[in-house]
């Protein structure tokens, strides 16, 4: 067994996933804030736009949900571990930092894709038409993948601090929101609007979703699924890269 | 004899303050080196470089023949690390800590298993361990990540103030399984305050002071190596001429004391061999003859004085 190969280790950070979510996600309050949060944000927006179709608005909400709960837990995990000293226990362990931040990773991505599928249940149930399955599941993976390297980016800053990273995880997530067309279609967006959205990984996710319960899409389908695995994979290398370097601040 | 971890001039600076600063030292296969020094010399900076918690801004460190820097898996492979402060997870019981460990190590479930069961079983948690961490005493929790950090069978531990704050008990257990580790073959950094403990437990200390080595030997020749002269205290069965004595090759002074006779010499052996002659010739059998050394604390007070402000 070499320790340091590349199975060996993707199966340590299976451990560790699996220890985050024994710890961090299985929990009542973490549940019920991932399906409520966006859920009462939908709300406010369907009562506040009358003139936008249901289907529109629930495609935004299945966005939302993704992209809150893969973001929700991730970026406090260092902190929190830090404060508790059980990240300095990891460190010692054989284990490579970037296995520690696949791990979370990973925890965070099977979070996202539990809650969200939940949504797209009850999507289902309140008369909405799936017309392109295949394409919705893999936009949920990838996105999942994609929005849970951004909340380990979101973790970067080597602070013990919780609420320090919350706060700044507050004021990164917000505004993507708005930027994305979950609440305005990016076609009714003005020009600054759009070239925002198109930083924003969220667009294409949103975009990739009400595609396939309205058929309706602003980007083309394989330019949403190009752009959100390249923000993926740029993400979570840089994500890897960064931890890699703040790691020892944190000790 | 073989080294089982070299450290060569590794140094850490935080900001304008060198922690540790161009420290060398190896330490033996089979051995318990002990680490001394007071509050805030660098024991645990020097600890956590060599574990691969922190890197070192100069020199390097070779645990088992593994680069710390450039092989910190292959290398933390080979050894557990026993903090001061318990890290174990509080929302997981014993035995899912365990088990996490056995996984980081990359062991085979079964073999987990069965190493977890021993391991609770010799550190007195066997009964405990569906009990979530949370509700553990501290000497509970010291005595589990002792447990965790032997999952994997390491050639060498790193403890961090293992006893600090346990009751007599838990301190006792603690001591009698390092010590039997030891016999079993595993190599022992023992990063301690407590004296007594490192006097009673440790082949060679080392003793770090403001970031610098200050001396490293076994305890005993560390006690004798603080003082040019060594006090010898002698008494024999009948009365003996001071001068006489006064006069024996290498004896600087011989004050009575009661009914004993304090010699102060630069070479106790050379005295001692005298003090032999001395008893045959004069027909004066030695009843008790002792060497005074200096404690392993007085040693350590000595060679760490002027740190204070």
């Amino acid at each position: 067994m070499n320790p340091a190969g590349f199975s060996e280790q993707v199966r340590r950070a299976w451990a560790i996933a699996r220890k985050d979510i024994r710890i961090y996600y299985l929990k009542g309050p973490v549940l019920i804030f991932g399906v409520f949060m966006p859920l009462f944000m939908f709300l406010a927006f369907l009562m506040g736009t009358k003139q936008l179709p249901l289907s529109f608005l629930i495609s935004g909400l299945v966005g939302m949900t993704l992209f809150f709960t893969a973001t929700a837990v991730s970026p406090a995990i260092f902190p929190w571990e830090g404060q508790a000293r059980t990240l300095e226990r990891l460190a010692s362990c054989p284990v490579a930092v970037e296995t520690i931040v696949l791990g979370d990773m990973i925890a965070s991505t099977l979070f996202g894709i539990g809650i969200t599928i939940i949504t797209v249940i009850i999507g289902l149930v309140l008369g909405l038409l799936l017309l392109d399955g295949i394409t919705l599941l893999v936009a949920i993976l990838l996105a999942a993948c994609c929005f849970s390297a951004i909340g380990m980016l979101l973790a970067v800053p080597p602070t013990n601090v919780p609420s320090n990273i919350m706060m700044l995880s507050s004021l990164i997530k917000f505004p993507l929101v708005f930027i994305s067309g979950i609440f305005i279609p990016l076609e009714q967006m003005p020009a600054w609007g759009l070239v925002l959205a198109v930083f924003s990984p969220l667009s294409y996710f949103t975009d990739l979703v009400r595609y396939s319960f309205t058929g309706d899409h602003f980007f083309p389908v394989w330019i949403d699924i190009a752009a959100l695995a390249v923000f993926t994979i740029v993400f979570t290398v840089g994500t890897m890269y960064l931890h890699k370097r703040t790691m020892p601040k944190r000790m | 004899m073989t080294a089982i971890i070299q450290a060569s001039n590794i140094t850490k600076v935080f900001g304008k303050s060198t922690a540790v600063d161009h420290i060398t030292f190896d330490v033996r296969k089979g051995e318990i080196f002990g680490f001394l020094g007071p509050n805030g010399a660098g024991k645990t900076t020097t600890t956590r470089m060599l574990t691969g918690v922190i890197p070192p801004d100069f020199g390097s460190a070779a645990i088992l023949g593994h680069d710390i820097r450039s092989e910190p898996v292959q290398a933390k492979q080979r050894f557990g690390v026993v903090p001061e402060t318990s890290n174990a997870y509080t929302d997981l019981t014993a035995w899912q800590n365990l088990m996490l460990m056995g996984e980081l190590y990359g062991l085979p479930r079964a073999r987990a298993e069965q190493r977890s069961s021993e391991l609770l079983a010799m550190v007195g948690l066997l009964e405990k361990k569906d009990q979530k961490v949370q509700a553990y005493s501290k000497g509970m929790k010291q005595r589990l990540i002792l447990a965790m950090a032997l999952i994997h069978e390491p050639e060498l531990l790193f403890l961090d103030e293992p006893t600090s704050g346990l009751d007599v008990q838990s301190t006792q257990m603690m001591l009698t399984l390092l010590r039997d580790l030891n016999t079993q073959g595993t190599t022992i950094f023992l990063t301690t305050h407590n004296m007594e403990e490192a006097n009673r437990l440790c082949h060679r200390v080392g003793i770090i002071r403001a970031g610098k080595m200050a001396a490293i030997d076994a305890p005993e020749k560390l006690k004798v190596a603080i003082d040019r002269v060594h006090t010898i205290e002698v008494s024999f069965d009948r009365e003996v001429p001071g001068d006489a004595l006064a006069g024996l090759e290498g004896v600087i002074g011989a004050n009575r004391t009661g009914d004993k006779w304090q010699i102060t010499a630069e070479n106790r052996d050379a005295v001692i061999h005298s003090l032999a002659s001395f008893s045959r010739q004069n027909g004066a059998a030695i009843v008790t003859l002792n060497t005074l050394a200096p404690s392993l604390d007085e040693a350590f007070l000595r060679l760490t004085q002027g740190d204070k402000p």
